[in-house]
């Protein structure tokens, strides 16, 4: 990521031109159908999978491996192999590392949202609209569609999704006679209220948590950042953002939320014993209660996030991830054909109980609706997650550097949870840092 | 860590007996401190390897939990990933045994031809070698990742094993042995009586220089065990993981979406991977002690 501009837009001029070799060479495809990108003809990735061919697939997750089995079981000739490389940052590293040495390059990679525009941008990612991925705008929630486009590609198609809901510890509400919050002035209030209840509870935990932050923007349709192509526009400058920065302040200010980061022992150890009583965060979560908070199985319920606006039906996406198929791969339309079946075919059903679908009529299914989790006591947490992501206000995009400024984040803004700087201003020094580290990276950027 | 101590104390309490000291109290509660500080993470890791994840967070960290859970935890972190831990302990071994070997191996002929030969240059090669004890293997990692990469060896076990068999400060260490352990007259005898270099290096230099064999493939070996970053950066492919960064991979999937969290398996694969390193250590200790006992007395 350390190209500068001039550079960066050689590599996509050649990845351009790449591809563009590549369609041409291969458009013998039959299937007429879809919608048509820059003249490249989509192919039959049927007719491709059948031919089969070998795949290395990058990712993580248990979803993974069903369906990469799953794909070998319906197209024989197909030798896929699935490596686990590491996990967020780590599988990040693994790519570019692989990209640098010019071997052992994977063909289809798993891809977080958040991530998709950068690895769009440097070349990493093959544009999908060409191969016919531009036919499946109705196939996905329009929170995820949103995050998979980049410049009028497609970068990858939407796996799973994070549509975001308040967990709540109902054991720790029904031992202190509190109401579950259903806005976020309830919040506050339950907030202290617990607190004068039990000292040592806390309503949340945070120190800064760059998915949270933006969802709270997400949720109320405010979009802090806005790119168009190298032109990047970052502002923490509305009132949307001042409704979050007064909430949170009240909530440091009064010591209501635990200083506890999330991912850590004593997050885990916080959520199992009930000093942290609410989590707000994506669908993705539950798994991760049932391998990380055994402990705590049967207390946790799940219920729809707080909204700015009693009544209001508002909510957010946090985290999920597509599949995406690597520019320099010698392989990208058998790539692209895992890719297509794995996310909008018979894939979707092979991992259907392992992540949380992006695609609407799987969320509309009766059968996936009405599953009752035991963890949470035998509720049926599909339809709250899956209204949620029906709820997301469209439109949002990430940086183009998203994985670095999420990484900054706490830098910037961990003062105001251990010292006493100003909410606000811990955001704005983030955007300044955002800005400055843009400018460095050869983009146009305005904050 | 716990190994040394005791050794210091071993040796030091030695000492004490022929110098017929007095007790230093001092002495006693500074060892002591420094005793408890180096074994207690031993202990945490022992006492928690015996207990359930969902114990781990419930429980004092530094004593037992009700379900004693060491043996359901070892089998469990043999056989998770399908038994991804054994094929990491084997790809471990393999990096100890060509590189710490072979860096044992370079470093003992390289050091006996630099004490026993004369030639131009061998101030600056001297000068080089001491430079480069000066720098940390991690710094030179991601040049040797870019270098690697050049010739596409990345991802591949040799990446890993090349790197290690360079060991500057086993080649000094065995060049400053070898100029006190073989005597020049011997070779010199040696040489009169029709032997080649070769042969002379072989059944005389070899064996005198035993000890410092011993030294050099000590520290090696337990370089090499513990190596993490360069693996981590070379090593795309967790079939080839050491356990190094395959137990951090193991660690580092609780603080993704979805990944599973498996700290038992976690705790219990380092006190594994400990295991090995110890018994080695304790194994080879007793020729280490003799090499410097050797050394430090004229005769």
């Amino acid at each position: 990521m350390k190209l500068k501009k001039s550079r960066r837009t050689t590599i996509a001029v050649a990845g351009v031109a790449a591809s563009a070799l590549l369609l041409a060479a291969c458009s013998s495809g039959t299937d007429g159908g879809g919608g048509d990108s820059g003249g490249a003809e989509p192919i039959d990735a049927e007719q491709v999978a059948e031919e089969g061919g070998d795949l290395l697939i990058w990712g993580w997750g248990n979803a993974m491996e069903p369906m990469v089995e799953g794909f070998m079981e319906a197209y024989p000739n197909v030798n896929a192999e699935l490596v686990n490389v590491g996990t967020g940052t780590d599988h990040y590293t693994a790519v570019e590392n692989a990209i640098q040495a010019g071997s052992g390059i994977p063909d289809v990679i798993v891809m977080e949202y958040q991530a998709v525009s950068q690895f769009a941008l440097n070349g990493t990612l093959a544009d999908l609209s060409g191969y016919g991925a531009d036919q499946y705008t109705d196939t996905f929630t329009p929170g995820t569609w949103d995050a998979v486009q980049f410049d009028d590609g497609i970068y990858t198609l939407p796996m799973s999704s994070g549509p975001m809901a308040l967990f709540y510890n109902q054991s720790v509400f029904d031992e202190h006679n509190i109401d579950v919050p259903e806005t976020w002035e309830e919040f506050l209030e339950a907030g202290r209220a617990l607190k004068e209840a039990d000292p040592n509870a806390y309503i949340a935990n945070d120190t800064g948590s760059a998915n949270l932050l933006q969802g709270l923007m997400w949720q109320q349709g405010y979009q802090p950042y806005q790119v168009d192509g190298e032109n990047v526009t970052i502002s923490f400058d509305s009132p949307e953002v001042e409704n979050y920065t007064a909430l949170w302040q009240q909530l440091i200010d009064e010591d209501l939320v635990a200083p506890i980061s999330d991912w850590s022992d004593e997050w885990y150890q916080g959520l199992a014993d009930g000093t942290i009583a609410t989590l707000v965060s994506g669908a993705w979560m539950p798994a991760n209660f049932e391998s990380g908070v055994q402990g705590a199985a049967g207390d946790w319920r799940v219920a729809p996030m707080p909204q700015w606006e009693s009544g209001a039906q508002s909510s957010a996406e946090n985290g999920g991830s597509g599949l995406g198929v690597v520019d320099a791969s010698e392989n990208q339309e058998l790539a692209y054909a895992f890719v297509e079946w794995a996310t909008t075919g018979d894939g979707v059903q092979t991992r259907l109980n392992d992540t949380f679908p992006a695609t609407t009529a799987d969320l509309e299914s009766e059968e996936f609706l009405s599953l009752e989790s035991d963890y949470f006591g035998g509720q049926r947490i599909n339809e709250i997650f899956a209204e949620s992501a029906a709820n997301v206000p469209e439109g949002w995009s990430f940086l183009p550097y998203q994985v670095y400024a999420n990484s900054i984040l706490n830098d910037n803004i961990g003062t105001a949870y251990t010292g006493d700087t100003p909410l606000a201003e811990g955001l704005q020094s983030w955007q300044d840092a955002l800005v400055a580290y843009g400018q460095d990276q050869g983009f146009t950027v305005n904050g | 860590m716990a190994v040394v101590t005791s050794t210091a104390r071993r040796r030091r309490s030695r000492a004490r007996q022929t110098a017929g000291a007095k007790r230093s109290w001092g002495l006693t509660l500074g060892t002591g401190i420094v005793l408890i500080y180096s074994v207690l993470p031993l202990i945490w890791l022992i006492v928690n390897a015996t207990k359930t994840q969902q114990d781990l967070r419930s429980s004092f960290g530094l004593w037992f939990a009700q379900d004693f859970a060491l043996f359901d935890n070892i089998a469990r972190a043999l056989t998770y990933d399908d038994s991804v831990f054994i094929r990491w302990f084997l790809n471990t071994l393999l990096y100890v045994v060509a590189g710490a070997g072979g860096a044992t191996l370079i470093s003992t002929i390289g050091g006996y031809g630099l004490a026993k030969f004369d030639f131009a240059g061998k101030k600056a090669i001297f000068a080089v070698i001491i430079g480069a004890v000066a720098v940390p293997g991690t710094a030179l990692a991601v040049p040797t990742f870019l270098l690697f990469s050049s010739v596409q060896l990345t991802n591949n076990p040799l990446s890993v094993i090349i790197p290690s068999l360079v060991a500057p400060f086993g080649l000094y260490l065995m060049w400053v042995y070898s100029t006190d352990a073989i005597p020049v007259d011997l070779l010199d005898a040696a040489r009169i009586d029709g032997a080649g270099e070769f042969k002379i290096f072989r059944r005389i230099g070899l064996p005198l220089l035993g000890p410092g064999i011993v030294t050099v493939l000590l520290f090696t070996t337990v370089a090499n065990w513990n190596n993490y970053f360069l693996p981590l950066i070379m090593i795309r492919n967790p079939d080839w993981y050491p356990l190094t960064v395959g137990i951090n991979s193991w660690n580092t999937q609780a603080s993704t979406a979805g990944g599973e969290a498996i700290f038992d398996l976690v705790i219990t694969g380092s006190l594994l991977m400990i295991i090995p390193i110890i018994v080695i250590f304790l194994y080879l200790q007793r020729y280490w002690q003799s090499g410097l006992a050797a050394g430090g007395v004229k005769q």
